[in-house]
C-alpha cells in the first residue's frame, strides 16, 4: 500500500478538480498510439488505422472517460486500493488477460497528459506525488498472486 | 530499434526548438527523477540533491550533451551511445530501469515546456529513442 502525506493528497485533489473531459479523454489515444500493440485490445471499437483516428475515435475517448473514472475511485480511497479495484483487477487479467505492466505505462501516460495541460501547476512535486497514485493504483490492479 | 525519417526529423525538430537550454530540461528531468523515485538517488549520494543544487545543474548539462549527441545519431544510436553505455552498465552498475525512469521524467518535462508541440506523434517518435537511449 502508498502512503501519502497530507500536502500530497491535498496537491493531487486541486489538480484532480481541475482536470477536464478533453484532458480524460486524449489519455487512452495517446497511449493505443503510443503503445501500439495494446490496440488489439480494442479491435471491436472502430478505427485504428492512424493516428488521427484513434485519437477521434468517441468510442476509445468515452472509454477512457470511463477508466478514468474508475481511477478517480482510486484517488478517494487511497487506504484500501486492493478492495476497490478488486473488481477490475480481475476484468483486466483474469479475464482479458492484459499484461500489468500495461497498468504501470497507462499511469505514465497520464502525467504525460496533466503535464501538457497543467504546465504550470506540474512542478516536481506535484508529479512526484501522482506517481505514488499510479503507482498504486497500477499495483492494485496486478494479479493478487504477484504481491 | 532504428527510428523512421519521419520520426528523426520530428525529434531533431524539437530539438533545434530547445536550443540553448537542453541542459535547464536535463536537470528538470532529473530533479524531476530524484523526487518521484527515490532509489534512484542512490547513485547520486556524493552530490547535494537539493532542488536547485549547482551539482545536480553540472550532472543535467552531461545528460543534455548525451541526449544532444544521441539525436545527431539517430540513425545508429548504439554505437553513438555505446561508450556512455558500458560506463553506466558496467562500471556504475546502473540498473537499466533507471534509464526508463529517467526517460519518462523527460518526456513529462518537455511535454511541460512544449505542450503546443507534443501531440500524439511527436510523443511517439520521442518514446522510441529514449528507452534506447
Amino acid at each position: 500500500m502508498v502512503h501519502f502525506i497530507a500536502e500530497e493528497m491535498a496537491a493531487v485533489a486541486c489538480l484532480r478538480a481541475k482536470v477536464n473531459m478533453e484532458a480524460v479523454g486524449e489519455i487512452l489515444g495517446r497511449f493505443l498510439v503510443i503503445y501500439s500493440l495494446t490496440q488489439s485490445f480494442f479491435d471491436n471499437f472502430g478505427s485504428l488505422s492512424s493516428h488521427s483516428a484513434i485519437m477521434g475515435n468517441p468510442r476509445i475517448k468515452a472509454h477512457g472517460k470511463k477508466e478514468l473514472t474508475s481511477f478517480g475511485s482510486g484517488v478517494k480511497h487511497v487506504d484500501d486500493p486492493k478492495g476497490t479495484f478488486a473488481q477490475l483487477s480481475e476484468l483486466h487479467c483474469g479475464k482479458l488477460h492484459v499484461d500489468p505492466e500495461n497498468f504501470k505505462l497507462l499511469g505514465n501516460m497520464i502525467l504525460i497528459v496533466l503535464a501538457i495541460h497543467f504546465s504550470k501547476e506540474f512542478i516536481p512535486q506535484m508529479q512526484a506525488a501522482w506517481e505514488k497514485l499510479t503507482t498504486g493504483v497500477a499495483n492494485a490492479l496486478a494479479p493478487r498472486k504477484y504481491h | 530499434m532504428a527510428l523512421a525519417a519521419a520520426d528523426r526529423a520530428t525529434v531533431r525538430a524539437l530539438w533545434k526548438k530547445m536550443g540553448s537550454n537542453v541542459g535547464v530540461y536535463a536537470t528538470e528531468a532529473l530533479e524531476r527523477m530524484f523526487l518521484g523515485f527515490p532509489s534512484t538517488t542512490t547513485y547520486f549520494l556524493h552530490l547535494d540533491l537539493s532542488l536547485g543544487s549547482t551539482q545536480v545543474k553540472a550532472h543535467g548539462q552531461k545528460v543534455a550533451d548525451a541526449l544532444t549527441l544521441a539525436v545527431e545519431h539517430l540513425e545508429d544510436l548504439p554505437r553513438a551511445l555505446s561508450a556512455l553505455r558500458h560506463r553506466h552498465v558496467r562500471e556504475l552498475r546502473v540498473d537499466p530501469a533507471s534509464f526508463q525512469l529517467l526517460g519518462h521524467c523527460l518526456l513529462v518535462t518537455l511535454a511541460r515546456h512544449f505542450p503546443g508541440d507534443f501531440s500524439p506523434t511527436l510523443h511517439a517518435s520521442l518514446v522510441a529513442p529514449t528507452p534506447g537511449a
